[in-house]
């Protein structure tokens, strides 16, 4: 365990370093110290990205890992379910609505977000079990009916609101790491920080339901219950990271699997695991998006879209290997 | 003295649907092996997860050491009572070692790995229920047979004083069927195990205390082997004329004409 985490933990700082070496515009560490401009960059949008990057890719992985487990399924994540399509539609609605708006101090942008993944996980759950069984075809095809119903309802709205929030839409759907300054950063971490370790506390109980419900329920855990916190808790975690980064796919579903292989099927080293390695993988895909083309730069969307893709056809083929036996 | 481990007039129905268990009563004292036996969708299952705590009754309760299963703390209630389903669908390719040490889940801190004497306990384990070779294998890997020897395993980890079976001999052969059941009455025998097990088949019946007979969700019979395992009883329970019942030396031979 203890090992695990220290390996996954200097990849991660390895994968900042690179994060932050690579760019349009090379920083040399030693112009920090003499040019503003450098230092501008470097702080009010370089580090910031990073930054992003591993929050984003901490949170898909982290609820990948768990959503996998609660619904005993290889191939759930935030994107597969439609969680991260209705974290989508929610935020669209409110950015046609007006950015800026907000209900109590919370932005309205998280709000309608984090509601939209919520409903999205719901109604992907109750289609899916019946009683102590999730079907995991029923599981992954009314994702797939989720995910359809959202990108119906965004293009709706984009067509009827104003080009300009239009154009916004578009740009934040793709996924896309562009921030400026440290100050979101901030604001995220208050719900997401809270939220992974209310997530990684039930590790245990997780581990346990992946094995077997029944199971988990004859060793103590109060499966109900867990679920309601867990789906409450990842609809969070979507909503917020979605409303900040757009609906980048299939980091939640890469990434557990990679600690699985190389660390075993324990959730309690898959879960802090997949937390580390998240954050690595976003980083290394964004310093790639922003590098691959000679001018201009790829959306981070379309590099871990690219990777998921076929390890999603991979699992789904090796999944049919187990249910032959 | 009250009964340890007692159930009284309990009633289920799946939904809004008609009941499915009907006033069944049973109760089981440390060391003592009950079977549930009867016909298909007879309720033998819908019970032992009702005892199991899966599934709570419509009405009547059922009480551990005199105190309601509902107040007792679910992980307290773990240590006491353990539960091998009837198969166990494997998602992930869990080891068949961890799937034991699971079992130790109700003994271990909350935030604590298991320790290297519960990585002992959970040998002992698997070798109790045949299946020390399979520990480095994957349960994904395994055929039904293996997986229930390694889920038995697995609840013997538990530690329990009270272990619910639903039809663990179905998928066995003959050879593992007697060991299981050698191994229960072993356990019942000197660790002071209570077994309630399921089954359908009739000649391991012969090795229990008592035998409970389910007929369409009621108790059709209750008692020693030797007042349940005859041929008015059986043709009673199964609604089958043609069912007869032997004693052969200390087994009962049960068949039925063709």
């Amino acid at each position: 365990m203890v090992r695990a985490l220290a390996i996954l933990t200097l990849f991660l700082i390895a994968s900042m370093a690179v994060g932050l070496s690579v760019g349009s515009q090379h920083i040399d560490p030693a112009s920090l110290f003499r040019d503003s401009f450098s230092r501008t960059l470097f702080f009010r949008l370089r580090l910031p990205r990073v930054l992003l990057g591993s929050i984003v890719g901490s949170s898909l992985a982290l609820t990948g890992g768990a959503l996998q487990a609660l619904f005993r399924n290889p191939l759930a994540d935030p994107y597969t379910l439609g969680v991260s399509g209705g974290g989508a539609l929610g935020a669209s609605i409110a950015i046609a609505l007006g950015w800026s708006s907000r209900v109590a101090g919370i932005p309205l942008v998280f709000a309608a977000s984090f509601a939209g993944a919520m409903v999205a996980v719901s109604l992907v759950r109750t289609i899916a079990r019946t009683g102590a069984v999730v079907l995991p075809g029923a599981l992954l095809l009314s994702g797939v009916a989720v995910n359809l119903i959202a990108a119906a309802g965004v293009l709706t709205i984009e067509y009827l609101t104003d080009p300009s929030s239009a154009l916004r839409i578009l740009r934040w759907l793709i996924g896309s790491l562009d921030i400026v300054g440290l100050q979101p950063i901030g604001r995220m971490l208050w719900v997401l920080a809270p939220a992974w370790l209310a997530l990684l506390a039930l590790s245990r109980q997780l581990n346990l339901i992946a094995i077997d419900e029944d199971t988990a329920a004859t060793l103590g855990v109060n499966v109900r219950r867990c679920e309601a916190i867990v789906h409450t808790l990842c609809a969070l975690i979507v909503g917020v990271t979605v409303s900040a980064g757009g609906a980048i796919g299939f980091v939640g579903l890469i990434v557990p699997h990679a600690v699985r292989m190389m660390f075993g099927e324990d959730l309690r080293i898959v879960l802090p695991g997949s937390l580390l390695l998240g954050a690595a993988f976003l980083i290394l895909a964004d310093a790639l998006a922003r590098t691959v083309l000679p001018s201009g730069e790829l959306p981070v969307g379309a590099i871990t879209g690219l990777a998921g893709g076929p390890v999603f056809l991979w699992l789904l083929r090796r999944r049919q290997q187990y249910a032959a036996m | 003295m009250p009964d340890w481990f007692e159930a009284q007039h309990l009633d289920y129905s799946y939904a809004n649907g008609p009941l499915v268990v009907r006033d069944v009563s049973l109760a089981s004292t440390p060391g003592t092996m009950t079977a549930v036996i009867g016909a298909n969708g007879s309720g033998k299952s819908t019970l032992i997860r009702m005892l199991a705590g899966l599934l709570r009754p419509r009405a009547g309760k059922i009480l551990l050491e005199g105190i309601l299963f509902e107040d007792w703390q679910p992980r307290r209630r773990a240590r006491e009572i353990a539960y091998v389903p009837q198969s166990t669908a494997a998602a992930f390719p869990f080891h068949a070692i961890d799937m034991v040490l699971s079992g130790r889940t109700p003994h271990t801190l909350r935030f604590r790995f298991e320790s290297v004497a519960d990585v002992e306990k959970a040998r002992e384990a698997l070798e109790t229920a045949g299946a020390a070779h399979l520990a480095g294998r994957s349960f994904t890997s395994l055929s039904g047979g293996e997986r229930q020897m390694v889920i038995l395993a697995r609840a013997l980890a538990q530690e329990p004083r009270l272990l619910l079976l639903d039809e663990p001999s179905s998928s066995l052969d003959l050879k593992h069927r007697a060991a299981l059941i050698r191994a229960l009455a072993g356990l019942s025998e000197k660790k002071n195990l209570s077994v309630i097990m399921i089954t359908h088949d009739l000649q391991l019946t012969g090795a229990f205390d008592r035998i409970l007979a389910l007929r369409c969700g009621e108790m059709a019979a209750a008692g020693t082997p030797d007042e349940v395992l005859r041929d008015d009883v059986l043709r009673d329970i199964y609604s089958d004329p043609d069912v007869h019942a032997r004693r052969i030396g200390d087994q009962t031979l049960v068949w039925v004409d063709l």
